[in-house]
């Protein structure tokens, strides 16, 4: 018997609307529109990766643009070398690159917790981005390297269709379908007694170790997992994004992935994908409008973690658990 | 012979600058328990304000050598900088647990990157009369900037006065104390706040006389504090977290390496000095003078 308990009805039923909202929604909205959607979407299973490891493991990672970049350079690298642009060998690739990078600084950082365990990530993560940085014949240097539009499931899209249109149309729902069913998995691996060891772990470590858990093992696993997920993101970004150069391997592209992670708010489930959507558009928006963006974010953080350090999600939840005590 | 002498001069003058951010982030560490990601940022201020000041002063003329004692002005701006950031914005964190400290020192990294942007513009400044001013010595058969002497011989004083201070004054025991125990130091009558906020705007003033002394050599530009934070993260994590010997130790050593890495093996100076961190900190996780 499965001990993984079945989704509380409530929260599937508030799953459906969100999911079919998310299938219309490119019917009704200018396709540049959509194309941020899915921006929002590659980063919120980012930071579904990312918050196994720091909502549900306890550890602060300041080096997730290592699995990000990994996977990122991996499709980039497949469509150099091999030549094939088939979008399941991209995601493949770009698995099972950042998968084996993950198994190895995770090797190392989880012997560790607390600061130091976010000083390592980062500075593991430096020496991708340097190597990136610097192996220029290899990698592009800060030309970075282009990547073109993949085939879906085999189907190589139409000549003289617009990019546009294949993003904003068949590559927003095949991020989609990834992403819906990469945080049914999470959802999974949350509730499962894995999931609830990693738990115990953050909670109190050496209880968590009296009563038979593995820790170091077990951390290892959530670090590994964790960078799969970003790993995903990141094969699933460069083709949205045409070009991957190695911005997204430096450590300030980890902490956009620790802001928006806790933008949403770490302590729910659901928090990191919407801060991933939200901080997104945020983005992009102070982008277009000043070119002082970085203190509009800089600004929200402060704010954010000042007054409202739950978060979206957990904000906004203690303000539903009020009204219903009121009504 | 000469080349060698040249390439341990300019490891001297690296390692100067980076003891003075990395120093000034170990000694806020050390205190307050709050690693400040912003501190590269503090150093570009100091840069900018002094390359500002002494352009102003300058206009068209010459430098003279009262110009040389402007170079401070963009120290004392990164440390007042640091008394109002203490206060406002760190207090409210010391009871939180450590993620929150980290991210608002992110935030606070974004906000002072853009800062700079808007007082001073995009553009870089430059202070090289400054510079050019005093001219260069041969060494052998090459040339080498006098100006980079200075920027050694100041590194060594800061580093020599802030031992000075730490260890023979009674502000350096209180500030000790406090950082091996708060509560038994509140405890015994230390007002903790106070030591907080000069302890933080110490380091902020070391990473702005770091950022002030370089400004003439390499000029202001965007971008130079999180470009600078990283290799002082290096230092400190080679070090120790929180000891100054470490800071100077660490500071040498990844100067040395990253001088001849960028002589001998261009391509992987970085990444050799990120996976020296990585090295030690799995070796050693405290760091080679740290206390865990």
């Amino acid at each position: 018997m499965s001990p993984i308990p079945a989704p509380p009805k409530r929260a599937l039923l508030s799953v459906i609307p969100i999911a079919v909202i998310l299938f219309v929604l490119p019917l009704l909205i200018a396709p540049y529109q959509v194309t941020l959607l899915a921006y929002g979407l590659i980063f919120a299973i980012a930071a579904l990766g990312f918050n196994l490891l720091l909502g549900y493991t306890g550890l602060l990672s300041f080096g997730h643009s290592a699995y990000f970049g990994m996977g990122a350079y991996a499709v980039a690298f497949i469509v150099k070398y091999l030549k094939i642009t088939s979008m399941e060998v991209f995601l493949l690739g770009g698995v099972l690159a950042s998968a084996a990078i993950a198994a190895l600084f995770g090797f190392l950082c989880v012997r560790y917790t607390r600061i130091f365990f976010g000083i390592l990530t980062l500075a593991l993560s430096q020496v991708l981005w340097s190597l990136a940085f610097k192996f220029y014949w290899v990698t592009g240097g800060t030309d970075g390297l282009r990547v073109p539009t993949p085939s879906l499931l085999g189907v190589q899209n139409p000549a003289g269709e617009e990019k546009m249109t294949f993003l904003a149309h068949r590559y927003y729902y095949y991020v989609l379908v990834i992403f819906l069913v990469g945080a049914a998995v999470m959802w999974v691996i949350v509730h499962s007694p894995f999931g609830k060891a990693l738990q115990a772990i953050r909670d109190n470590e050496t209880r968590a170790e009296f009563v038979g858990v593995q820790v170091w093992r077990y951390r290892w696993v959530a670090f590994l997992v964790s960078g799969i997920y970003t790993g995903l993101a990141g094969a699933l970004w460069v083709p949205l994004n045409g070009l991957t150069t190695p911005d997204i391997l430096h450590w300030t592209f980890s902490g956009k992935i620790v802001f928006f992670t806790v933008l949403g708010g770490f302590q729910t489930f659901m928090g990191p994908v919407i801060g991933a959507v939200v901080y997104n558009y945020l983005e992009t928006y102070a982008v277009g409008h000043t070119v002082y963006w970085q203190m509009v974010l800089g600004v929200v953080l402060v704010l954010l973690v000042l007054v409202l350090p739950a978060g979206i999600a957990g904000t906004a939840g203690r303000l539903l658990l009020k009204l219903r005590r009121a009504v | 012979m000469d080349v060698i002498v040249i390439h341990s001069l300019n490891s001297l003058l690296y390692a100067s600058v980076l003891f003075l951010i990395a120093g000034g982030l170990s000694l806020i560490y050390g205190v307050m328990r709050i690693v400040n990601l912003a501190h590269g940022n503090l150093y570009a201020v100091g840069a900018y304000a002094t390359a500002w000041t002494v352009g102003r002063v300058l206009g068209g003329g010459e430098p003279s050598l009262t110009l040389y004692l402007l170079l401070p002005v963009g120290a004392v701006a990164a440390a007042a900088l640091g008394a109002i950031i203490e206060p406002t914005l760190l207090r409210p964190l010391y009871k939180r647990a450590e993620e929150y400290q980290l991210l608002i020192t992110f935030g606070l990294l974004l906000i002072l990157e853009d800062l700079l942007r808007f007082i001073w513009g995009p553009y870089p400044l430059s202070a090289s009369s400054l510079f050019e001013a005093l001219g260069s010595f041969s060494i052998g058969e090459s040339v080498y900037p006098t100006y980079n002497l200075v920027v050694i011989v100041v590194g060594g004083i800061a580093a020599a006065a802030l031992w000075a201070f730490i260890y023979k004054t009674k502000f350096g025991v209180i500030l000790r104390a406090t950082s091996q125990n708060m509560r038994m130091a509140s405890a015994l009558g230390v007002n903790v706040n106070r030591v907080y906020m000069q302890a933080f705007t110490l380091g902020c003033f070391m990473a702005g006389l770091g950022g002030a002394i370089i400004v003439p050599q390499q000029g202001a530009v965007l971008g130079m504090g999180v470009d600078a934070l990283v290799p002082a993260f290096v230092v400190v994590v080679i070090g120790g977290l929180g000891s100054l010997e470490g800071a100077l130790l660490g500071a040498l050593m990844v100067g040395v390496v990253r001088e001849f890495g960028i002589a001998f093996f261009p391509e992987v100076e970085l990444a050799v000095l990120y996976f020296m961190a990585a090295v030690v900190l799995l070796i050693r996780p405290a760091g080679l003078f740290g206390r865990a």
